[in-house]
């Protein structure tokens, strides 16, 4: 496999998009945990954490507040360090992909540098890489298109409205062409039909650029819609209570949000919640 | 008046009319505030110069008033005294005279400027070396910070006296002084600015396995701009005060900390006066400057709305 | 949870000052063992210096370098102790008649191998995480000390050890001395300066600046005017007007009390202005819903939210007020006050009392400053910088 971040994107091959493709582990964690050490007590954020996601596969995390699903994703991206069990990215140490710029993240915040204007926003991690000017550019102006931003590259962030703010911290993700996406919340605190739209995006973007997407949210609509499977996390310990296989068709619309099989999955989705919740009190 | 000038491109809100306009904005007030001084300062030196007219002939009110407005060294001199003061030693006396108040700010602000340079420049890798070293942060901004409890002038007449026992004298003591003053504001709003980003954006660099000097020039120097340009305009203040006060002790014979001493052993009120204006007027342009180039930086980086 | 409200440095320390306390234990252990062998001044060829210093070389090697984390607390007592011994041993010699004033290569070898120990000792209790919280906060208190203790330590043993004029700087010992001897003097010249100047002044001008603070609040247009000219006046250097205020209100502390409240007026007012405005949209609001007259609100809101600020000009003011004080004094005093102390024995080099005097301004400082901190810490509890404490 070609670990250079930089090379040209793939765009609509390998696998087909929606179905549950079976291609390599991407992600394995065993038996992963992680313990906070705060002044009152020790917290357990990950407890006994099983999982693996594949190439191409569009896996969501969702679960009540404070179940772990950043920690977890933090640990993927090694910007936490596990306390027990282990965990492989793209088969070698977080780490290490980390360093192989594997992965895009996407915060649950834009994170935008408000003294660098859209373009100069996404081309940060290229230059930080070391590209030369030109396919900066290059690289940029192609994924502020697909986040339809194309005409805002020269706008500052706080000139932008929160979804606009939240694409094009999308397209910086984007724009090394990483093979894994990994984004927490990032339509969270936006309203129902921007979201809807993004949802739709994302979901096309995802088609087109076979990347493999782990994806944090704390509604179960988004999930069943975008996801090829849906983990149900639940608090205190954070630990993984269901994985649910999401098989509606690759092509998705915000119309299937109304049969019968999307609201099925749903269901489950919220049976699941609602197990790991009676854990609480 | 030099009040004026720094003020007056005041934000002026939309509103009919230009007078309306003036006080609903803060140019309308602040010139009513001045003038209402300017009255209060006039009336304050006939009361406090009167004991001082000597006649022998009973005066008439108005003769009063216009003997204490004209005194060689009056109590207070009144403000017109000080512009003519001014007029006199700025403009009709050769700069290259000993009594051109010109030369005299010269030589304040060429050591004001000296010990600027040097003494942000330290502040500046003071903060860089606090923010990458651990244990610099904990040991030295300790003692950074309460040295700055102290009052540091204090400790002026002794660099002044040692550096000119070994020889050094002029210039260089009051530019150590001037640094001495200027390295804490830079160092401490450094080390606040270079330290600002968020987590997220930390966290972002990290995720790209960004170089440490990677996340320092392209994160944490961008973030720290607002704060540098904050700390060095008080800096630079405090640099001209370190440069006047530098000038005391050992009665030096130019600077206008010399022409405060000079004026003050023989009394010359209006002397005083005309150099606290030219240092009133120095340190309104400094700062005026560095805040002028602060708005053009950032409004280059585009933080400023 | 937001992420940004994470606590900072959790894993990823910037740099790991661990290599080079490494290597700076090494070459400590190598110089120590040179200089204590090499002749401590060209004449005295034996001193009592190898013993600490081979313990030095093998306690900070040991500490810093070899051992691993698991004996953490000892290899740092260890070193602590050890150190510490080599200092007093080079205190000890450089105070020596046969040494003091003509050190060798020896003494000069030790004391930057002592100089490198204590760097690494720093940078190893820098890096120290005990287990036991109460042991933490003493290995957070102890780096500062440790430094300040070194640097008092190396002033004494070079300005001894190297014979420098004590023109230029006397060692802390010869200040110390002076300034037990001159209690009287001192106490009266703080009585002058601070007690019937410095703190008279401060009280009137902050309280001054914070009361007209409140009138540019109640007046909008005196706000608008008085705000623009407190922010350009707080700017000037108003020391400057120490010669007229000495020529207005005579040589003893009337003038300098009246530069100082001068001085302390503008920050005051500035500040109490920006703390005024610190108070939440949303709070006001709040304030406003419930019909609440500007002087409830200014006493159950705003004034509270503006502690801090005013707070913080207090605690500048303490610094202004010495200053403005002892500055004032260069302009004319009746023969007794700090600002007049050293003026005149700096005129006579007697530089060991103007050392003195500014070890006493430095503590009034250092005092004034702390009360105040801790009176903020008292007042303002809620406000994040003091919470967890
Ligand atoms: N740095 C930290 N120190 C201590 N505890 C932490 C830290 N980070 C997270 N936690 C705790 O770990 C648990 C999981 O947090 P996490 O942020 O992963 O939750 P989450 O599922 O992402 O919640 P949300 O949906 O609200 O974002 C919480 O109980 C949280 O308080
Ligand atoms: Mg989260």
């Amino acid at each position: 496999m070609d670990a250079s971040p930089l090379r040209d994107p793939t765009i609509g091959t390998g696998a087909a998009a929606g179905g549950p493709a079976p291609g390599r582990v991407v992600i394995d964690a065993r038996a992963l945990s992680l313990t906070f050490d705060t002044a009152d007590g020790v917290v357990h954020a990950l407890s006994d954490v099983d999982l693996t996601v594949r190439e191409g596969e569009f896996v969501s995390f969702i679960g009540p507040s404070g179940c772990g699903k950043t920690t977890l994703l933090r640990v993927i991206a090694d910007l936490e360090r596990a306390t027990g069990g282990s965990i492989t990215v793209d088969g070698v140490a977080p780490a290490e992909a980390r360093t192989q710029r594997l992965y895009g993240y996407v915060f649950q915040a834009p994170a935008l540098l408000p003294w660098r204007n859209v373009l100069a926003n996404v081309t940060l991690p290229l230059e930080i890489f070391g590209m030369d000017k030109a396919s900066r550019l290059e690289h940029a102006r192609r994924n502020l298109d697909l986040v339809n931003l194309a005409g805002f590259e020269k706008k500052f962030p706080w000139q932008l409205s929160g979804g606009m703010q939240q694409r094009a911290s999308i397209a910086r993700a984007l724009s090394f062409d990483p093979k894994l996406l990994l984004m927490d919340e990032p339509f969270g605190a936006l309203d129902e039909i921007v979201r809807d739209k993004l949802n739709e995006q994302l979901l096309k973007l995802w088609a087109e650029t076979a990347k493999t997407v782990v994806f944090v949210t704390h509604s179960i609509p988004e999930a069943v819609f975008l996801s090829t499977k849906i983990v149900v996390m639940s608090p205190r310990p954070g630990r993984i209570i269901d994985v649910i296989d999401c098989d509606l068709p690759a092509d998705r619309t915000l119309e299937i949000r109304e049969t019968a099989q999307f609201l099925a999955i749903a269901h489950r989705v919220r049976e699941g919640l609602r197990a790991g919740h009676s854990y609480d009190d | 008046m030099t009040i004026d000038a720094a003020i007056a491109p005041a934000s002026r809100p939309r509103g009919p009319g230009l007078l309306a306009r003036a006080f609903a904005g803060t140019t309308g007030p602040v010139v009513t505030i001045v003038a209402v001084l300017m009255v209060v300062w006039y009336a304050a030196a006939v009361w406090l110069n009167a004991p001082l007219v000597q006649s022998e002939t009973p005066l008439s009110t108005a003769e009063l008033v216009d003997a204490t407005l004209a005194l060689e060294r009056p109590l207070l001199p009144a403000p017109h005294q000080i512009l003519i003061e001014l007029k006199k030693t700025v403009l009709d006396t050769p700069v290259t005279s000993k009594r051109s108040l010109v030369q005299h700010a010269w030589v304040t602000l060429s050591s004001t400027l000296t010990g600027f340079a040097f003494g942000a420049l330290l502040g500046l890798l003071l903060a860089v070396a606090i923010v990458h070293v651990r244990s610099l942060e904990k040991s030295l901004m300790f003692w950074i910070v309460s040295s700055q409890t102290i009052p540091i002038l204090a400790v002026a007449p002794i660099i002044i006296v040692v550096l000119g026992a070994i020889g050094v004298t002029g210039l260089v003591p009051k530019a150590i002084i001037s640094a001495y003053l200027c390295f804490f504001p830079v160092t401490a709003g450094m080390v606040k600015g270079l330290t600002s980003p968020d987590r997220l954006h930390v966290d972002l660099m990290r995720t790209y396995d960004a170089s440490p000097s990677a996340t320092f020039w392209k994160l944490r120097v961008p973030a720290s701009v607002p704060f540098l340009f904050t700390s060095l305009k008080v800096a630079i203040a405090a640099s001209l005060v370190g440069a006047i006060v530098g000038e005391l002790p050992t009665g030096a014979q130019a600077g206008l900390g010399a022409r405060l001493l000079a004026g003050s052993y023989y009394g010359q009120t209006i002397q005083i006066w005309a150099a606290l204006f030219a240092a009133a007027a120095l340190a309104a342009t400094m700062v005026g400057l560095v805040g002028a180039l602060e708005g053009f930086v950032l409004r280059q980086m585009g933080t400023r709305r | 949870m937001s992420d940004t409200a994470l606590p900072p440095d959790r894993d990823d320390a910037p740099v790991t000052p661990m290599s080079t306390t490494r290597l700076a234990a090494i070459a400590t252990g190598a110089l120590t063992l040179l200089g204590g062998l090499a002749p401590l001044t060209p004449k005295v060829t034996w001193s009592a210096l190898p013993l600490p210093a081979l313990l030095l070389a093998i306690a900070v090697v040991l500490g810093a370098g070899v051992l691993p984390r698991l004996v953490d607390g000892f290899a740092v007592a260890v070193a602590t102790l050890v150190t510490a011994a080599t200092a007093v041993a080079l205190l000890i010699a450089a105070h020596a008649p046969s040494v003091a004033g003509e050190v060798g290569v020896g003494f000069v070898i030790t004391l930057i191998a002592l100089w490198l120990g204590s760097w690494a000792l720093i940078e190893r209790l820098t890096v120290w995480r005990p287990t036991s919280p109460a042991l933490a906060r003493l290995a957070d208190a102890a780096v500062p000390i440790v430094f300040g203790a070194f640097l008092f330590l190396f002033w004494e043993v070079i300005t001894v050890g190297f014979g420098v004029p004590a023109v230029l700087l006397p060692p802390p010992s010869q200040i110390a001395v002076r300034f037990a001897t001159s209690l009287p003097i001192l106490g009266a010249d703080f009585f002058q300066t601070v007690v019937r100047a410095a703190i008279p002044g401060w009280a009137i001008g902050s309280a001054a600046g914070i009361l007209v603070a409140l009138l540019a609040d109640r007046v909008p247009f005196l706000g608008r005017g008085l705000i623009p000219l407190g922010d350009f006046v707080s700017a000037l250097p108003l020391v400057g007007i120490a010669p007229i205020m000495v020529m207005w209100f005579g040589f003893d502390w009337q003038s300098k009390a009246a530069v100082v409240v001068l001085m302390t007026f503008f920050p005051a007012l500035v500040n109490t202005v920006a703390g005024l405005a610190a108070a939440g949209r949303l709070e006001r609001d709040l304030m406003h819903s419930y019909g609440a007259s500007w002087g409830q609100t200014l006493v159950k809101l705003r004034l509270p939210a503006a502690g801090p600020h005013i707070f913080a000009a207090l605690k500048l003011n303490s610094t202004f007020a010495l200053i403005g004080a002892l500055v004032a004094e260069f302009f004319g005093t009746p023969i007794v006050g700090m600002g007049f102390r050293i003026s005149t024995e700096v005129g006579r080099m007697g530089l060991d009392m103007v050392w003195a005097e500014i070890a006493m301004a430095a503590i009034t400082g250092s005092t004034l400053y702390s009360v105040l901190a801790s009176i903020e810490r008292r007042v303002t509890f809620w406000h994040p910088s003091n919470r967890g404490r």
